[in-house]
């Protein structure tokens, strides 16, 4: 028996640096110290006093209230949650599609589509378009659209339109930079092929780049307008209007069986976008 | 139509694609380029195209040096040329008669480009095209449904639309079978041929070569071996050029055989 070439590709699998172990050991000890400072203490919610609450918060919630009265109140808060994600995500767009086109690294300054550009007019006219645009991409979407909406709401007074430019703000940002990730990583071939056919960078967008990016697109911006309605239901906590300001004045007077009730309509809602927009992806990616 | 001097390509991680290329294609001639893979024969092609940008020497496209040249005459340039790619290069979503129309992008405005993508300008041209590389009745199939033969007939029509005063044809034929292959390099001489057109192809069949082109160019290393009529080349001279890359040699003659037993050209159905 030949034992040598399974004693040799055993040695493979056997690393002699001590790099992963380190790893491991840095990895436990971050988990170990993170429960620390975070303070978690599971005993705390065993303690009586915390039971009671809980037992209170949850007994407050039966019967849910559906009576005519708070139903009709709730309907057009509902509508008003739905409008400002629909708006919101609309206005995210706008801003995602220039900005995360000038950030998409191979349309602006590097790449095949650039090698025979001055170095000096691909600094000027491509890379730093795509550095400020990264940048402004990068602002919109660090800043919570919790935040946002508590600035915007600073700016322009209660009610929806502060949680529309919030959700527009805040998802712009994220929608631009995964739409330049989706850029990117098309096939550069046909860009190519465009480029050197004389084609303006314009007409490389509409016949290469986004026939081969458009599935990942739309199927990116419907998932984002899945989380822009769980997040109008927030922002009204801070006054952007819709349900999240009916539950925030529902929790504020103690009025559980209501907030049940708002939760499960929540719960529907977002329910039948994930199956609507799960329709439609199926559709469009093909 | 070109003028080569010294020019040489050397890529980032320092390896040199083509070596002190010198050379002059005049307008309407007919040229094919042959070599092992790896002599540099794409990287040829894709700073005749205008794509690189050579690190060093003279590259002239109509006797009009091209390094000095603004991004909006760079693009009137490449309007004149004409590129095939090996791997055709097409939009696989996009159906037929968008990427036929797609040779129109350096013409057209952007309002125009995009008012096609919605409803196709021009359809007769595509339509015409098609018909010339015989798979008219393909105008509004999927790019992608289509076989690799066909689609590189596609990228033919998009090239035909572009009507360019050069045609770079990159390995055109290596993705098809051989029979098809010879229709496509007699297609594309013929058209060359008839249209005045200046055809440039690398081809990995050397048979294929040197019996439908009138001037060989040999490129080894990044360097020309030899510049010659097809019947000055001889046994001697195709060996050194292909010298160590037995496996080629070998593939090229079993190519050769294959295409000695399917006999004759299939014509393109008209």
């Amino acid at each position: 028996m030949n034992s040598s070439p399974t004693a040799g590709s055993a040695g493979r699998f056997q690393s002699k640096s001590a790099f992963p172990y380190l790893l491991v050991f840095f990895f436990l000890l971050s988990l170990v110290l993170s429960i620390r400072v975070a303070q978690v203490d599971p005993r705390l919610l065993f303690e009586p006093a915390a039971l009671a609450n809980l037992g209170r918060f949850i007994r407050g919630m039966f019967p849910p209230e559906l009576s005519r009265s708070f139903l009709s109140v709730l309907g057009p808060a509902l509508v008003e949650t739905i409008q400002i994600s629909v708006i919101g995500t609309l206005l995210a767009c706008l801003l995602a599609i220039p900005l995360g086109l000038l950030a998409t690294s191979s349309l602006t300054w590097s790449g095949i589509l650039h090698e025979r550009r001055e170095a000096k007019r691909r600094w000027l006219l491509g890379f730093f378009p795509y550095a400020v645009a990264r940048g402004l991409l990068s602002i919109f979407r660090s800043i919570p659209e919790f935040v946002w909406a508590f600035m915007f709401v600073r700016a322009v007074g209660l009610g929806p339109f502060p949680g529309v430019l919030a959700i527009g703000v805040a998802y712009g940002g994220m929608l631009g930079k995964v739409y330049s990730e989706i850029l990117e990583g098309v096939d550069p071939r046909p860009l190519e092929a465009l480029r050197a056919s004389g084609a303006t960078t314009l007409g490389i967008v509409m016949y290469g780049l986004l026939p081969q990016a458009l599935p990942n697109v739309i199927s990116y911006t419907l998932y984002r307008w899945e989380c822009a309605i769980r997040a109008s239901a927030i922002l009204g906590f801070v006054g952007a209007g819709g349900l999240g300001q009916q539950v925030e004045l529902s929790m504020r007077m103690f009025q559980f069986n209501e907030v049940i009730t708002i939760l499960a309509v929540l719960f529907v809602v977002v329910a039948s976008v994930d199956l609507l927009s799960g329709k439609i992806r199926a559709r469009v990616v093909r | 139509m070109f003028e080569l001097g010294q020019v040489r390509k050397v890529f980032s991680d320092g390896s040199v694609a083509v070596d002190e290329i010198t050379l002059t294609v005049g307008p309407g001639e007919q040229v094919a380029f042959i070599g092992p893979s790896g002599a540099g024969k794409t990287t040829l092609f894709r700073l005749l195209n205008l794509t690189l940008r050579p690190t060093s020497g003279l590259l002239r496209l109509g006797g009009v040096e091209v390094s000095i040249l603004s991004d909006f005459e760079l693009r009137q340039a490449r309007r004149r040329i004409g590129t095939i790619y090996q791997q055709h290069n097409l939009v696989g979503r996009l159906r037929v008669v968008h990427n036929v129309l797609a040779g129109n992008l350096g013409r057209w405005s952007t309002l125009k480009a995009f008012a096609s993508l919605v409803r196709p300008q021009e359809i007769a041209m595509a339509r015409q095209a098609l018909g010339q590389v015989g798979i008219p009745e393909k105008l509004s199939a999927r790019t992608d449904e289509l076989s690799g033969g066909q689609q590189q007939r596609v990228a033919i029509a998009r090239v035909l639309v572009q009507d360019p005063d050069v045609i770079l044809a990159d390995e055109p034929v290596s993705s098809v079978d051989p029979s098809l292959a010879l229709s496509i390099v007699t297609l594309l001489r013929d058209l060359s041929r008839e249209s005045g057109k200046t055809l440039l192809m690398n081809l990995h069949s050397v048979a294929l070569a040197l019996a439908h082109f009138p001037r060989i160019i040999g490129i080894r290393d990044g360097r020309v071996l030899f510049d010659l009529a097809p019947d000055k080349i001889s046994d001697e001279l195709l060996g050194a050029l292909y010298a160590g890359h037995a496996e080629e040699e070998i593939q090229a003659e079993r190519f050769n055989e294959l295409l000695a037993d399917s006999g004759v050209c299939r014509p393109l159905p008209k």
